[in-house]
């Protein structure tokens, strides 16, 4: 169990940089994951971590102690990687115990570590075969075994889930979770899927083009975006964005005048001066299909997800405003249909993208 | 390589058999005819220089070939050149093919150069080795040790073997680079960096990692090698021809010099029977423990 500290960590590679200089607190027993859109440079950053890369400038600290010069081994970190990287000639045992063999642990020591994590991961009637022999998921899970049977201070997973199908990926995001759970270790998680990240974060890191965007609690990053990009980035279906005009500022909010001249209140304050052009973020779920809604539009597509259905709307002027409501609601296509809007749901975005601060948190992050 | 070998035989259909026929014969013509002359003249009484000694001989080319201490001397000969290039193009190969994928500057054209002898052909490379590098008084090596203060060392007189080895092993060291770098390339570099992670520092990785990717490979070099190894003659004819004595002669040269150079076709066939006994031999062991190595 480890804390580890990220000061203005940089990576150049040539002359291009794809780490701007990160600065990050991973306290111990976290489970934190770090997320962003291809080549937002999260792996490399996991990869500094791990010491398979070096890292340019900046300071790595694991439980207070610099690490920068240290080797990917003496670190005390265990890796998963995206394509397992198992050792294709070797049985599950002795990839799972070939760390402790390289670190000379006597063999009876390392078979009750190997039994110890094939207990865990229920990998016992598979210890003799060959990783060509195992499905995706039991390979998945012998990666973790090999992680495991090391007794790291941290774990870091490169993408682990991403070559597994959806069902298998569901349950495997429930088995990571447990996991960290049974383990109580630090785990580090990469992906680019945000339904891994909120799902399984205890924090999560949003990255954009090397640089942390926002750090905080799924609900914390979801309710309370700091920029547009966060905001589009975290929650899926994505928010919808509108461009408004603030007409009023007020102590209840701002007042937005929309496309079709429209107004609404949003409980948001900031820098936003009246006749500023800004953005009105709207999550699907905060529009609902009402008759006395504020907002018009014609349904352009239905997708019906049994428990939930989605409505893309083409209203105030833009073609494809996602609206998410139940199942069982029977509205068709090229239906025309008034929408409201929970407009506490809603968020404002100067012309600058960040965000007008909410008047209030949110109720389950109030404390 | 491994699906050219997942049709089981039995499995031909009857049209598919019939238009594969003309090819399987002239094969079968290729391959038979000059089989079934060998055996038949090897025993037969058959030499140019006495045709009135003619007809069937029995066992007795054999006889005579057996009994030819020059024969024994070839065979082990044949082995010693098969065993000593294979050990030394395979471990050099291994080494060179690591080396040249890791990145340096001028990495291509070194690949280029490294890889070039193997489209020289055997002719010239033991023209060029025998006059350009080991001959004592115009020779590179020669004009390196007087540089020293040496004596030349006249090399296909005193280690006659040990050159055409050397050259032998010149030629297809390119051919074993080429194979398992390819093979080196292929490497899943997240398995390397697992292997970092684990723990294990250069050597470790090469032992535990590399080389257990490469077996495959390696096996390939061995059994291509093997094949054209069994019958070196080029090189041989150009430098020693056979000699001094018979301390280069194999299996091939000596059968080109019963057949050529004393005319003794019946001794030359049974010399040449003994050769495809012993080509099918290594043949067997090798595509057996090979091919169960492919299958994975």
């Amino acid at each position: 169990m480890a804390t580890l500290t990220l000061r203005g960590l940089r990576k150049s590679f040539g002359t291009t940089e794809v780490i701007k200089g990160i600065d990050l607190d991973i306290a111990e027993r976290e489970f934190v994951v770090f997320v962003g859109p291809s080549g937002c440079g999260k792996s490399t950053l996991l990869r500094m971590i791990a010491g398979l890369e070096p890292i340019t400038a900046g300071e790595l600290r694991i439980d207070d102690k610099r690490v920068n010069e240290v080797g990917p081994a003496d670190r005390g970190l265990a890796m998963v990687f995206q394509s397992y990287a198992l050792y294709p000639h070797m049985t599950v045992r002795q990839n799972m115990g070939f760390a402790l063999r390289l670190a000379r642990v006597p063999k009876a020591e390392r078979d009750r570590k190997v039994n110890e994590a094939s207990r865990i991961l229920q990998l016992d009637p598979y210890l003799e075969r060959r990783p060509k022999d195992l499905s995706g998921g039991q390979r998945q899970r012998v990666a973790i075994g090999r992680a495991i049977v090391r007794d790291p201070k941290v774990f870091l997973f490169d993408e682990p889930l991403s070559n597994l199908d959806a069902a298998l990926r569901g349950q495997m995001r429930i088995e990571l979770s447990r996991l960290h759970e049974e383990l109580n270790a630090t785990m580090i998680y990469v992906t680019h899927d945000q339904i891994e990240a909120m799902t399984m974060a205890e924090k999560i890191v949003v990255l954009r083009a090397g640089e942390i965007e926002q750090v905080g609690s799924p609900l914390e990053l979801y309710h309370h975006p700091i920029n547009l990009f966060v905001a589009g980035f975290i929650g899926s279906p994505r928010m919808n964005m509108l461009a408004v005009k603030v007409v009023a500022t007020n102590p209840s909010g701002t007042e937005v005048e929309l496309a079709s001249g429209a107004r609404l209140i949003v409980p948001s304050s900031g820098g936003a001066r009246v006749g500023d052009a800004v953005t009105l973020g709207i999550r699907p779920e905060a529009l609902r299909p009402d008759p006395n809604g504020v907002l018009q539009g014609e349904v352009r597509l239905v997708e019906q997800l049994g428990g939930l259905t989605l409505l893309h709307v083409a209203a105030e002027g833009i073609d494809d405003m996602t609206v998410q409501i139940e199942g069982s609601n029977g509205t068709r296509m090229h239906q025309s249909v008034r929408l409201s809007v929970d407009t506490s749901a809603c968020h404002l975005f100067d012309s600058s993208g960040l965000a007008l601060a909410h008047l209030t948190r949110h109720p389950l992050l109030a404390a | 390589m491994s699906s050219a070998t997942q049709e089981t035989p039995g499995a031909i259909k009857a049209p598919g058999g019939f238009l594969v026929m003309p090819s399987v014969i002239v094969l079968l013509a290729w391959m038979i005819v000059p089989l079934v002359m060998t055996v038949w003249f090897s025993f037969q009484y058959y030499n140019l220089l006495a045709p009135e000694t003619a007809g069937f001989a029995g066992l007795d080319n054999y006889e005579f070939l057996v009994t030819d201490p020059d024969f024994w001397v070839s065979l082990r000969n044949t082995l010693v050149l098969l065993s000593s290039v294979l050990v030394i193009t395979v471990v050099l190969g291994t080494l060179l093919a690591v080396l040249f994928d890791q990145p340096f500057p001028g990495r291509n054209i070194a690949r280029v150069l490294a890889i070039s002898p193997f489209f020289i052909m055997p002719t010239v490379a033991a023209l060029i080795w025998k006059n350009l590098m080991m001959h004592p008084i115009y020779g590179v090596f020669g004009a390196v040790a007087q540089a020293f203060g040496f004596e030349p060392v006249d090399w296909f007189a005193q280690f006659p073997l040990a050159s055409v080895i050397a050259i032998v092993s010149w030629e297809w060291l390119p051919f074993a680079l080429l194979i398992l770098l390819t093979a080196v390339q292929s490497l899943d570099h997240e398995q390397r960096e697992a292997a970092r992670m684990d723990g294990a520092g250069v050597i470790a990785q090469f032992v535990f990692i590399t080389l257990p990717h490469l077996s495959r490979a390696i096996g390939v070099v061995v059994m291509i090698e093997t094949i054209f190894l069994l019958t070196v003659f080029a090189e041989i004819f150009v430098t020693t021809s056979g000699g001094p004595g018979n301390a280069t002669t194999n299996l091939a040269f000596l059968i080109y010099a019963r057949a050529l150079l004393q005319f003794d076709i019946g001794g030359a066939s049974a010399g040449g029977v003994v050769a495809i006994v012993l080509a099918n031999i290594v043949a067997f062991f090798l595509v057996r423990s090979i091919a169960r190595r492919l299958e994975v």
